[in-house]
């Protein structure tokens, strides 16, 4: 069996970079998967979680699944990067999380040498009935720009469950970004998904987020938080439809636009389909807010220094 | 330790402020009264310097010397600071960070943090990890201003209506922090609508129309504000066109 001790080695440090707890990844009371470019360097069960992972020709297939009724004592830890300057990585998982169980998903992804490479995530996240799956998600890319990552996520979120995800690329630049996130919210369900992103140099960033509220009383929240620099294009999309008696769905996006070749724009969609649905939005667009900025700078912070705070507290 | 000398601001060719003469005494808490439009807000933006409030005319004196044309930045850091009526929300930056900042003033910083909020009557243990967001009420936000005030150790802090949107019950405190800003050294322009909270101020001016009708005691120029505003013969008048008073 090959060693891939350097290698995982390396993957601790470019983890660690991104803001992980390396020590996390060894640990074995943890459950956790972490995946080098086409290897699984290492895959750990826990009590209550169990992972089943497999290489593929472009990459691994994940299936993890999450007994009904447990309630997991230390987040999963997932983490995927290529190390090379170039490569194609897909991850194919399927999260399975069932009725009442509780977890939380640390994932970290890492591109830190990354010139030319393609990482695709396509998801299938199942939370069953009165389960909760939280997921953090934060991304390292590296300065080259040399990323494209397409992470897509189709979510169902059963009766009186509850979904939360938060995805961060805030250090580095982001490359070519495309999310595309899509829950299918059940009765009494919550659904909230929250994009943070830091758009560069030429970075290009679309997040598309869409909230079907199909059971009764079912609640969404599509958010986002993007700053676009230099010569960053960035495109948010938040859908929601309202299906059901009682639901209730909010589309929030705020996007900043740092100079004068940074793009930006928002396209909130809602549809309410029956009538008892209730659908919100706001978005704001456009340089960071003068009575902010004053603010800070009536405390004795020069401009510079204030637009950072400001810019850093939304992407926090 | 202040001083205005006929200033002026014209925005878009209308005359906001005009002649407007003020001095504010070390130490002191000094009242702006005025009805709404009078150009009170106006008035603490020139003083803070803010974007839009240039004077057109006219001269800002601090501690002796011209900072008419001297950056927001630049004024903080000589001892000033403001207070705004709505104070400005921030996502992800909590109380605490909020009032750290204060240690960028020119004393390096007031009391800590704990001892501000209590001053305005907001325990720290359910305060100083909250974020200074729209989850804070109109009134927490407006102490949490108040304690970021305290917080720095100004040498002049203008609180543009600090009592607006406050309880009555937390109206004494919020004066009696104002109290400790002025013991504390501060110079205090104190700006408000209501003559009960210009009378806890050591003087008064009386700001209609754009420029500074009289100077005094806060409840000589209450009186006058009482007798005269009921029913304004100036209301809806440019500055400039306004009537004087007495």
């Amino acid at each position: 069996m090959a060693d891939y001790t350097k290698e995982f080695l390396m993957m601790t440090k470019a983890y660690e970079a991104s803001g992980g707890d390396p020590a996390s990844l060894s640990d074995g009371r943890i459950a956790g998967l972490t995946v080098s470019h086409r290897k699984i360097l290492r895959s750990n069960d826990a009590p209550g979680v169990r992972i089943d992972g497999e290489a593929t020709p472009t990459g691994v297939k994940a299936k993890i699944t999450v007994d009904p009724g447990a309630n997991v004592e230390y987040p999963v830890h997932l983490c995927f990067g290529v190390l090379p300057k170039e490569g194609i990585q897909e991850i194919v998982s399927e999260f399975h999380v069932g009725d009442g169980a509780k977890v939380t998903f640390l994932a970290h992804c890492v591109f830190p040498n990354a010139v030319k490479v393609r990482h695709v995530m396509d998801a299938r996240i199942h939370v069953g009935k009165h389960a909760s799956l939280q997921y953090s998600e934060t991304h390292y890319h590296g300065e080259e720009g040399g990323v494209e990552v397409l992470p897509t996520a189709r979510i169902v979120v059963d009766e009186g469950g509850t979904y939360r995800s938060l995805f961060k690329l805030v250090q580095g630049t982001a490359g070519d970004l495309r999310i595309d996130y899509e829950a299918d919210i059940g009765k009494n369900a919550l659904c909230e998904m929250d994009a943070r992103v830091y758009g560069k140099r030429n970075d290009s960033i679309r997040v598309k987020e869409s909230l079907y509220l199909n059971g009764e009383k079912s609640r969404g929240l599509a958010k986002s938080r993007i700053v676009a620099s230099d010569h960053c294009v960035s495109e948010v999309v938040g859908e929601a439809i309202g299906n059901a008696p009682g639901a209730r769905g909010h589309v929030d996006c705020l996007e900043i636009v740092k100079g004068k070749d940074a793009r930006a724009s928002a396209v909130p969609r809602l549809l309410v389909v029956d009538d008892r649905a209730k659908l919100t939005h706001e978005a704001a667009i456009g340089s960071v807010d003068k009575k902010q900025v004053e603010t800070l700078m009536a405390r004795g912070l020069t401009e510079e220094e204030s637009v950072d705070i400001v810019v850093r507290g939304i992407l926090r | 330790m202040l001083h205005l000398v006929d200033i002026g601001l014209v925005v878009e060719g209308r005359p906001i402020l005009h002649d407007l003469n003020l001095r504010v005494l070390p130490g002191e808490i000094h009242a702006i009264l005025g009805m709404n439009g009078a150009g009170k807000s106006t008035l603490a933006s020139v003083v803070m310097g803010l974007s839009g409030a240039s004077p057109t005319s006219g001269n800002i004196y601090f501690r002796g010397d011209d900072i008419t044309a001297l950056p927001i930045s630049a004024r903080a850091k000589l001892g000033i600071t403001l207070a705004w009526q709505e104070p400005a929300r921030f996502e992800g930056l909590t109380v605490g960070e909020y009032l750290e900042l204060g240690s960028h003033g020119p004393r390096a910083g007031g009391p800590p943090a704990e001892k501000c909020l209590r001053l305005v009557g907001l325990p720290p243990d359910r305060y100083l990890r909250r974020t200074v967001d729209s989850t804070l009420s109109g009134g927490e936000r407006k102490r949490v201003e108040l304690a970021s005030i305290l917080s720095m150790g100004p040498l002049l802090s203008i609180l543009d209506e600090p009592d607006s949107g406050i309880d009555a019950l937390s109206l004494n405190l919020i004066l009696d922090a104002v109290r400790v800003l002025a013991k504390n050294g501060a110079s205090v322009l104190l700006i408000t609508h209501q003559i009960e909270v210009a009378g806890s101020a050591d003087r008064a001016s009386f700001l209609c129309g754009g420029t500074i009708l009289r100077t005094g005691d806060p409840r000589e120029i209450g009186r006058f504000f009482r007798m005269h505003c009921q029913e304004c013969p100036n209301m809806g008048a440019l500055p400039g066109e306004v009537a004087l008073h007495g």
